[in-house]
């Protein structure tokens, strides 16, 4: 098998996210929809941290870490948000939330 | 051996993540995107970033999964009803097109990065200590490192503001 080189790494972190971007566009349930951005930025992490190691430089590093630390946060606010609409509506599919489309 | 280990991590994370989004039981879902994280947490190691390995499966299998599923289980989430009215704006065509572009996404992203010169790993890098990363964590990042903790603070108040139950109006 091939050594895997910096573009192997990219290449990986590329499908991840179009993974989660397909995710999004394709799932009508909000926890599963949330979760595919989670994909997302783990993909992205997962950029940061193979250009980190191709430089050899720590900076990727320390904003996987601000990363991480902003996911934290989303994933609190939005399941606060699943938890109040669910409770709201009784479904967690978006389709039905769409008082504020005209 | 390296090599190897690269390639069976991948095709976990791929394939895991792929049924995170293929499945119908959000139960389900949470628990494949732990197993795609602990593969990304591999590929850490092999990137000789044990730090980030270790806060991914700390942070993220850990303790942000474990929000998702304690979410689940507390709504008793029931598995995704296929119909409900279509709409236009959420019906099936728009969907589609949202594949298409992913897909558009993701051949346009390979084309890019196939695009790279020159992109052999250098050999010899020392691991990345945590040591490293703490000291710049606290000197040049401190300001961030600050700031995140504000963030930290407005999303607990914000999250706990949000969900909780609406006291009782009194109808005067």
């Amino acid at each position: 098998m091939p050594d895997p080189t910096l573009n192997s790494y990219l290449m990986l972190s590329a499908v991840l996210f179009a993974i989660g971007t397909a995710g999004i566009f394709l799932r009508r349930n909000l926890i599963t929809i949330l979760l595919s951005i989670e994909i997302m930025l783990n993909a992205v992490n997962l950029t940061f941290v193979a250009v980190d190691r191709y430089l050899g430089a720590t900076d990727g590093q320390i904003i996987v870490f601000f990363v991480m630390t902003v996911a934290a946060a989303e994933a609190a606010v939005g399941l606060a948000l699943v938890i109040a609409l669910f409770r709201h509506k009784a479904t967690l599919s978006p389709d039905a939330f769409t008082t504020l489309k005209w | 051996m390296d090599a190897m280990l690269f390639w069976v991590l991948a095709t976990i994370a791929v394939t895991a993540s792929l049924l995170v989004i293929a499945q119908r039981n959000p139960m389900y879902s949470v628990l494949l995107l732990i197993v795609s994280f602990a593969a990304l947490s591999g590929l850490y190691v092999l990137l000789q970033a044990p730090f980030v390995a270790v806060i991914q499966i700390i942070i993220y299998a850990g303790a942000i999964m474990v929000l998702f599923l304690f979410v689940v289980m507390l709504l008793n989430i029931p598995t995704e009803e296929p119909t409900l009215e279509r709409r236009w704006a959420t019906g099936a065509g728009p969907r589609r097109f949202g594949a298409v572009l992913s897909a558009v996404l993701a051949a346009e992203l390979y084309w890019a990065i196939s695009s790279i010169q020159k992109t052999d790993l250098p050999a010899g890098v020392p691991e990345t200590t945590v040591k490293d990363i703490g000291v710049r964590l606290f000197s040049e990042y401190s300001f961030a490192f600050e700031l995140t903790s504000v963030l930290i603070l407005v999303a607990m108040v914000g999250s706990i503001i949000i969900a909780r139950k609406e006291p009782p109006r009194d109808h005067a």
